[in-house]
Order: C-alpha cells, then structure tokens, then sequence
C-alpha cells in the first residue's frame, strides 16, 4: 500500500496521455457491455421463462393449426392444470401499416395460464360476457387513446365477417399490464367464440394450445402424452416448453449474433493494441527515473510490480467505467420494454473485468520486463 | 506562395520522419482500421439484404394483393378476385393471347438447418403455369420443373445449400401431403433462391383452401403500371391493392435492413469516438517528441499555419491508410459472405453481404474525419508553443 502514492504519481506522470487512453479503453468497454449484456440478455430472458407452460402447436409449422376439438382432451391429460388457445387473427387499426397483435382466446383460461399478468377480475368478467368484447395491453390502448368502453373498427386483410366486411367492431372491456412478462405477448384479445362463429372460413382452427402444468417436473412427461395422444392424427401436435419455443423463434434471427461477436473481437484487439503503446511509451520516457528508483535500492521485481499494478488500475477503472456506463443504458425505458425488467447480467460484469485483466497484463508486461531488465549505469547515462 | 512552400517543406520531412514513430502512428492506423471494417462490413448486411430483395422485384411487374394487406402472408385473394385481374389492363400477353401473369399462394415448411440442426421456416410457394414467363429469370439447373398436380417441387439454390434433405429425389414431409423434390432453380441470386416452389392449384387443393394470396403480374412496360392500377380499382368487384413490385420488396426488407443500418451506425460511432481518443493521443506524441524540431523551424521563421498543416496532414495520411486497410479487410472478408436471417414474414433469407465501392468510400471518408479530428488539437498544440521554452526543454 505504501507504494501506491508512487504508482498514482507514474499513472498521472502525462495527464492528457493517460485520460485519452482511459476514455478509448471506457469506449471499448461500454461496446462490450452493451453488445455481449443483450446477447447475454436474451439468454437470461430465455430461461426465465416459465417452466410449467407448454405450448402445442401443430407438428407441421405453427401456422398449420389444429382442431378446437383438441382443446378438451388436452384438459383431460393429468397434471394439466389449465388450457387456453391463440388462433391467429392479426388486423390493424385504420391502416395496414399500424397492425395489431390481436389473438382470438378464452380469456377466463389465458390468464389462469399466464399469472404474472395483472388484470383486475372484473374485467376478465366483462370480458366473459361481452360478446364483441376485447382485452388489450395498457401500452396498446394508452398509444391509440382507447378507452374501456370504446367501440373500434379494426381491419382484417384475411377474415371476412357474416356482414361480409373485412372491418370488425370490437367492445373494449378491459385493459391488462403485460410487462412482467416482456416483449413478445400478445396484446390485443377477442372472444374465440364470437370470432369462430363470426369468420366465413377457417372455422374451428386455433394456432397455439396454452397449457400450464401443475408440477414442472411433470412438463415432459406431459408434452410426450399430448404429442402421443394427436400421433397418426391428420394434425399432429407438438408441445415445447415456453424457453424452447422463444429460442427456436431466436433462431430465425440467424446469424446476427456472429456479428455481434465479431465487433467485440475488432474493437478488443484494437484497445489492446493501444493500451500496450500507452505503456510502452511511458515506461520509454521514464527510462531515468526508474534507473533512479533501482538506484535508490528498489529491486528488480519491485519495478515490474510497480509498472504492471500501474496498467492494472488504469485497464480495471476504464473497464469498470465503461461497464458502469453500458448498465446505466440497460436502465433507459426503451431497452426495459424489450426485456423486461432487465439489468446488466453480473456474468458480463465479471466478464470484463476478467478481459480488463488479461488486457493490464498483456500490454504491461512487455514494458514492465524492460523495466526489470534496465542495467542502471546505462539507463541513466541515457543509452 | 511562401506559406504553401513551408507547408510542402515541413509536410515531406514530418512523413519522412514517420518511421521512427512507426509504433505509435500504428495506433491510428489499427484504430482506425478497425473502426472502418466494422462499419462498413456491418453496413454490407443491409446493403446485401436491400439487394437481395429489390433483384427480386422488377419495374415492369406489379403484385396485386387483398386490399390492407402489407404482405402475401396475411393477404387472400379469392378465385372470382384473381380471375378479374386477368382482365387489368396494361398486362403483357404471351404468343397465345394470355395474360402473363402467375396467382399464388405460399405455406410455411419446416426444414433443420444443414449447420446447425435449428428448425427453420422455409417458403412453399405456390405458382402459376406461366410462371417461367413472369419470371424470365426463372432457370432450373439441375432436375426438371414439378408437374402441375402432382406434389413435386422445385427448391432454390440457397435454399438447398442451407436446409437439409433438399436433394432431387428427397421427400419433404409437410401436412397432407409429401412433397417429392425434383429440380433445383436459380433466380439470379434474389430471395426466391431461398424458397420452394410448386404448383399453386396442386398447393392449394392439398391444404383446402380456395383462394390465392397474390398475383403478380408482367406488364407491358414500366409505364403501363398506372394503367393496370387503374383498371383494378376501377372494377367495383375487386377490393385489392396494387403495388410496384420492387416497392413491394423494398417494403418487405425495410424493417431488417433499418435495423442493421441503425446497428451498424452506433457502434461504428461509439467506436469513432474511441479512435479519435487514440489519434488525439497519437499525434499528441508525435509532437512532444518533435518538439525540438518544431521550435527550431519556428525559429528559423516558418509560419504556424505550416507547423498546424504539417501535423493534420500526418494525422490524415495516417487515417487514411487505416481507412484503406480497413475497407480492404472487410472486402476481403466480407464481400459475398452469405448470412442468413429471417426476411420479415417471409421465411428464411440467404444473402449476400455487398461491400461496394460506394460503402469503401463512405468508409474512408469516416476515416479521414477521424483523423482530422484527432489531430486538430495537437496541431493547435504545435502551433502555440513557445519558441524559445521548446528549444529549452529538450
């Protein structure tokens, strides 16, 4: 501890030199936090996911649908505590350009299936006896200025009505917050009876089975019951955990996490390219002053120590600083709505620290032995 | 006259003398190297994505769609609607007298990724009889075209490379039907090559439908859009929207390919400003160790215009050829990778990255405005200094 005054003197030695290098190492390190955090976190967000929700969907591809007939025997396999359905609907609102995630669902069931929804009873209720009635996300409703009790017209480029109009007018009896659960569920709900009967085609078609178990442990054995029970059907099922649904719809993303790996990559080996001529230089010019040191009876392992802790604090402050900074941008409203309440994973954290680590030692060590090695009368006759 | 002489003087012996700061006028060069290859191999994604899907679309085609609909997946088009729309005006007609046009409707496939095994959507797109003649571009290059009614399909060439069991003669299990491959086709290297193609009324007797998503047809010429748009709307039966077909493909990639623009733009910045840091440093060293040299110049009488020029032009000449290197590495690497992503409801989507000549440009002209920047200030620094405290200080 005595040397650190020595250490903070040498860091300090070339002000402008060492906060420029500082601030491209913090720079480096924000892109870092900010690039592997959301790789990170849609990791995190994967395996939050419920475990005890399994989703059906027909074997084929998703947008085959299965028979509503479906629904009951699901309800009858043990351990199954509720069951509620999506059938696709889609629709936009005055123009197709502003479409709306709208589903057709049992309204009583989705909610005993997704709990961590907030929504008051009564209008699960409303929601049961209106017809025409529909249940939206507050966010939805606060950006079109809907209101419960509001009448709207949304669109349908697929669904024609018994009037044999593309246009339906829905009751809004309800609003629900949806932010537990994250991005990605839907936030517009009709009754799947009034649309079942409404719809000219299609009939009795419904895209996703919810179903949520009683006992996690249960979850396997429960999807190989329902795939087995549907087998040699002419639609046959497929039941995935809620995680394994979300990463294969990730997988669609493709290839864009290699990019995101590959930036990383570029912007490490460029810092540590000039972290090490930071040092390098500095120890170049100090070249008398630590012939003077060893003069003064400083040892040779004493010097290299000194360089190496010099790059390790000015390497882990950067690092901590430009990480500091990636999770303060996690906090901002945008990125919350995407994840859910996300935060910077400790994981990426901890990995930086771990690079800023590698990196101090990488690009001191190369100075710090030419500090070792300094023969003191010719360091200081300065050849 | 005599200024710009000093300026050509001090310039030519500041670049000679580069060597001996060879590793610190490395910083920049790397820095900025590495800054102009992520953004422009970034970029060349959105790039290639716009291309792929724009090659797709031609001037004189137009698609027809159910009106409020923004794509084929969630349009439809009954029998009486595509029957109509034949008789639109402006549409090509083939040595027979028939309207070149091809109604169509599409299915999602499940296929496993060659790669990695993951389950993804693939397109199944159901087409016309005339469909080689509304897209000339159309060409099988191994196997034979599918046969109407019978459930045989064609599978494009990325589609092929990238998905498995799509060799002529493998069978795609899907619903209702098995699907038996017999021909590979190229489209000129568009987004269909990563789709499947059959017979629309094979298509959509096996899945019981009764209508269509779409029709697109060939026009007489670019300028007959107008016409043919018109005959539609003007037909009291018809509830439909009539779209360019370029500006329906640009449509489709414009999400994904803003997406990656925006990507690519942020981080290059916050990495712009990483190395305008480094180049500050840079050229703050280059000047403390020629401060001798710049204070005797001085004092022989050259101007502190040529001392400020002198050192923006090492920090540009550096820049510069970071930029190069920079756009060089991400051509190299880059130009013709092919990735692949989801298209926006469209399935999956191979294309290529594009580095262009306009992309190396944009580039190198970042590469040029970081280096100024950088060396800017110490240039100033050069400028200022105290003639005779420098001679002193060495």
């Amino acid at each position: 501890m005595k040397y650190f005054g020595l250490v903070w003197a040498g860091l300090w030695r070339k002000k402008t030199r060492t906060v420029f290098t500082m601030i491209s190492v913090v720079i480096a390190f924000l892109l870092f936090g900010l690039l592997q955090g959301i790789n990170q976190g849609f990791g995190t967000a994967l395996s939050n996911l419920d475990v005890d929700r399994l989703y059906v969907s027909a074997r084929t591809s998703m947008t085959d649908g299965m028979p509503i007939s479906y629904l009951n025997r699901i309800r009858g396999v043990s351990g199954v505590r509720a069951v509620s359905m999506w059938a696709y609907f889609g629709g936009y609102f005055r123009e197709a350009r502003t479409p709306i995630p709208a589903f057709a669902t049992d309204a009583v069931e989705l909610f005993k299936v997704y709990k961590e929804i907030k929504i008051k009873p009564e209008y699960i209720e409303a929601m049961a006896k209106t017809r025409t009635g529909v249940l939206i996300g507050q966010e939805l409703a606060t950006k079109h200025g809907w209101k419960v009790g509001d009448r709207i017209p949304i669109g349908t480029s697929i669904w024609t009505n018994k009037d044999g109009s593309n246009t339906w007018q829905f009751d809004v009896v309800g609003t629900f917050d949806a932010s537990a659960y994250g991005a990605g569920f839907p936030t517009f709900y009709l009754n799947y009876e009034y649309f079942d009967e409404a719809r000219s085609f299609g009939k009795g078609q419904v895209h996703y089975y919810i179903v949520s178990v009683q006992d996690p442990t249960q979850a396997d054995r429960i999807s190989h019951q329902i795939d087995e029970m549907f087998a040699n059907s002419t639609a046959e099922t497929r039941t995935q955990t809620e995680s394994a649904l979300a990463q294969s719809q990730l997988k669609q993303l493709g290839d864009i996490n290699f990019i995101a790996n590959a930036i990383v990559g570029a912007v490490l080996f460029t810092l540590l390219f000039l972290t090490a001529n930071t040092m390098m230089q500095s120890v170049r010019e100090r070249t008398s002053e630590l012939a003077v040191l060893k003069t003064l009876g400083y040892s040779d392992a004493k010097v290299l120590a000194l360089i190496l802790i010099e790059a390790m604090i000015l390497c882990l402050f950067a690092a901590m600083l430009g990480i500091g900074l990636a999770a303060v941008v996690f906090e901002s409203p945008t990125l919350q709505k995407l994840f859910g309440n996300f935060s910077m994973p400790a994981i990426v954290a901890f990995m930086g620290l771990g690079i800023a680590v590698v990196l101090a030692f990488v690009s001191g060590f190369p100075p710090a032995w030419r500090a070792r090695q300094l023969n003191i009368v010719d360091a200081l006759a300065g050849r | 006259m005599k200024m710009f002489r000093q300026i050509g003087a001090v310039t030519a012996m500041n670049l000679r003398s580069m060597p001996q700061r060879a590793s610190t006028s490395a910083v920049i060069v790397i820095g900025i190297a590495g800054v102009v290859a992520v953004l422009v191999s970034v970029l060349a994604m959105s790039t290639g994505l716009i291309r792929t899907m724009e090659n797709a679309g031609r001037d004189d085609r137009a698609i027809v769609l159910r009106n409020g609909s923004i794509a084929e997946t969630s349009s439809a088009l009954d029998r009486n609607s595509a029957r109509a729309v034949e008789d639109g005006a402006g549409i090509r007609h083939n040595a027979e007298g028939k309207p070149i046009l091809s109604a169509e409707s599409m299915r999602i496939l499940s296929m496993r990724k060659k790669e990695d095994d993951a389950e993804i959507n693939v397109i199944l797109r159901g087409v016309g009889p005339l469909v080689t003649e509304v897209r000339p571009e159309l060409k099988i290059v191994a196997g034979r075209m599918f046969k109407p009614a019978v459930t045989e399909i064609i599978v494009g060439k990325q589609a092929q490379a990238q998905f498995k069991g799509l060799n002529i003669g493998d069978v795609v299990h899907a619903r209702a039907a098995n699907w038996t491959v017999v021909g590979v086709f190229e489209t000129n290297g568009d987004s269909h090559e990563s789709s499947i193609l059959t017979d629309v009324e094979t298509l959509n007797s096996v899945d019981q439908r009764g209508a269509y998503q779409s029709v697109t047809v060939f026009l007489e010429s670019k300028s007959a859009f107008q016409k043919f748009k018109d005959s539609l709307m003007a037909n009291p039966t018809l509830a439909v929207d009539v779209i360019p077909e370029r500006e329906y493909y640009r449509q489709q990639s414009k999400t994904m390919s803003t997406i990656i623009a925006v990507i690519a733009y942020v981080v290059g910045g916050i990495m712009a400003v990483g190395a305008i840091f480094a180049a500050l440093n840079t050229m703050y060293s280059a000047v403390s160790a020629r401060l001798r040299e710049i204070a005797t110049l001085r004092a022989l009488g050259f101007g502190s215009t040529a001392m400020v020029m002198s050192v923006l032009a090492e920090a540009f000449v550096l820049a510069l050829i970071g930029g190069v290197i920079g756009a060089v590495i991400a051509w190299l690497f880059f130009n013709g990778n092919t990735v692949s992503t989801s298209g926006g409801g469209m399935g999956q989507l191979v294309f290529a990255l594009s580095v262009d000549g306009q992309l190396m440009i944009l580039g190198i002209v970042w590469a040029c405005v970081i280096g100024l920047l950088g060396g800017l200030f110490p240039a100033i620094r050069a400028a200022r200094l105290p003639v005779a405290t420098a001679l002193r200080a060495v």
